[in-house]
């Protein structure tokens, strides 16, 4: 009985957690291309439902409608594995992020690495959906991506240990509560654009979408997909989104701390505060698309390994000795 | 406890299974699948027996990184197509023999260590370690790993360093003929080195100089 009881806790504790995620990565679909119109001066999807808010569900109607269409020379398993461990990953790694003290659901002592994990997993599903296809477009848009990812990888790595320098522990908890005299992207306000910069190309936004370019790939590893497949794809890449946006409020913007620790903002619940401001991150995310240009290969690599990586490097040799030099360095 | 022993069990036999698979499977490409698939199984369990960060770092970099690569080499090289002979073929097996040998090799070593610290058990105790029991993990690691092995940590990154510095040397080519992008010149490009507004005369045309 007592484990069928934890079971039954969990487990509502879990759909409680991913089916607000799961609705807001619709939602946040059509504000994607809302902003993206309004900086176009066009109006965006306005028709179906009030504000057109439920353009994104008339959208997976569609898509679950659709057939599956499987390629007959590409390899089935991997072909239909790749959308699911896509969508998976993205959903798993919302377990360990903080909405309060102790609105967590996984309050794990290896919080940032295991998100730091769970997104270097991530170019598996864009791997194996590319090779699986077995064609010429979706295969090169998967290596393009994998070697992207790997790379940007690297100095998100960095970053992260430059918060982690100031913070002394590797839990999301304790990296929002180091934050309660100030937020990290005060002194780290360098990190925070490389960081923003590099979770663009982590999550394969504009103007990094290089594995989905349509001019150059057709759609890249998602070009063989169709129906549910290819949305399973789409959400796991906005779940995607929302999470990096949630790791840079984490990571440089106070969590779910409220900015000013006065009397009328003590009373708005944290997970509030948390949702502002990967709010605030996507709108930017979004304006990004809408006003950047697409990068070239070759300069994109340039970006991480030349300019990225060292700088960040720099920057750890530089907190440290910050930190050491006027005896700042957190002990627990 | 019951819940933690059929975990363990789940996950060592996903191991063993995937480690014989990825010798056995006949396409390439899903011996490396079945490689990420052990690497993971494996991370799991150091995740039960409590090393949380080692089981991440082996996430992080095995899978994240290494076997990456390994699926790169493995797609590039298409050698998805060769058969792979696994104790069938009669003829052009030599490196079965090579791969017993070496086995068996390995397998010796891995009892001489297991029964050495069977037979020393007092070993452990003798190198006094600073380890910290109500410390996290990482915590601890690290207060070893910084303060007494700090130089054989920086002798192994220097070993890492250097092999990756000779990989580079030994793989870089400097071919002729290839056409390399400037930066700074593109960048620097002003409008009027390449735009110009021609007069041009009608019926003549206009003589541009390339």
């Amino acid at each position: 009985m007592g484990y069928l009881d934890l079971i039954f806790q969990e487990t509502y504790k879990i759909l409680f957690l991913l089916v607000p995620v799961l609705v807001s990565v619709a939602m946040i679909v059509w504000l994607d291309r809302r902003v993206w119109a309004f900086v176009q001066k066009r109006q965006g999807p306005n028709v179906v439902g009030p504000f057109g808010l439920l353009q994104s569900l008339a959208d997976a109607l569609k898509y679950i409608f659709k057939e599956i269409i499987i390629p007959a020379s590409s390899n089935k398993i991997i072909f239909i594995l790749a959308p699911i461990i896509t969508m998976t990953l993205a959903l798993i790694a919302w377990a360990v992020i903080p909405f309060g003290v102790d609105q967590v659901l996984a309050d794990i002592n290896v919080g940032i690495l295991y998100i730091f994990a769970v997104s270097s997993l991530g170019v598996y599903g864009i791997i194996m959906g590319g090779w699986a296809s077995n064609s010429k477009y979706p295969f090169l848009g998967s290596i393009r991506s994998a070697a992207q990812m790997v790379s940007y990888e690297v100095s998100i790595g960095i970053i992260i240990i430059n918060v982690l320098l100031c913070v002394g522990s590797l839990n999301l908890n304790d990296i929002v509560l180091a934050q309660k005299d100030m937020w990290f992207v005060i002194p780290l306000f360098p990190m925070f654009v490389i960081f923003f910069i590099s979770a663009l190309a982590e999550t394969n936004r504009p103007p990094f979408d290089l594995p989905e370019a349509e001019a150059e790939l057709v759609a890249g590893y998602q070009t063989e997909y169709s129906g549910m497949m290819y949305a399973m794809f789409w959400l796991g890449e906005y779940a995607n989104i929302l999470l990096m946006c949630a790791l840079g409020s984490i990571l440089f913007l106070g969590g779910w701390l409220s900015p000013i620790e006065l009397y009328p903002f003590n009373l708005i619940p944290g997970a509030f505060w948390l949702i502002f401001k990967i709010l605030f991150l996507f709108i930017l995310f979004a304006l990004v698309k809408a006003i950047v240009p697409r990068y070239r290969y070759d300069q994109l690599m340039r970006l991480g390994w030349k300019i990225f990586l060292p700088l960040s490097l720099t920057y750890v040799v530089l907190t440290a000795s910050y930190l050491f030099y006027f005896n700042l360095l957190p002990t627990n | 406890m019951i819940a933690h022993a059929i975990f363990f069990y789940i996950f060592s036999i996903i191991a063993v299974v995937s480690a014989v698979m990825v010798t056995v499977s006949k396409n390439t490409v899903h011996s490396v699948f079945f490689l990420i698939l052990d690497f993971i199984s494996i991370s799991c369990l150091f995740i039960m027996i409590g090393a949380e960060f080692l089981g991440m770092i082996m996430l992080i970099v095995y899978v994240g990184a290494v076997a990456v690569l390994f699926l790169f080499v493995v797609m590039m090289l298409n050698v998805a197509q060769q058969k792979n002979q696994w104790f069938i073929s009669k003829e052009n097996s030599n490196h079965i023999p090579i791969g017993l040998l070496i086995s068996v090799i390995i397998f010796f070593e891995l009892i001489i260590v297991i029964g050495g610290w069977k037979y020393k058990p007092d070993l452990f105790d003798q190198l006094n370690l600073s380890i910290v029991n109500d410390a996290s993990n990482t915590h601890s690691l690290g207060m070893v790993l910084y303060t007494d092995y700090i130089h054989i940590f920086q002798i192994s990154g220097m070993i890492l360093l250097i092999a990756m510095i000779g990989a580079i040397v030994l793989t870089f080519r400097q071919r002729e003929g290839v056409k390399k992008q400037s930066y700074l010149k593109q960048i620097s490009r002003e409008r009027a080195e390449g735009v110009e507004v021609v007069e041009v005369a009608s019926n003549r045309g206009v003589k541009i100089d390339d």
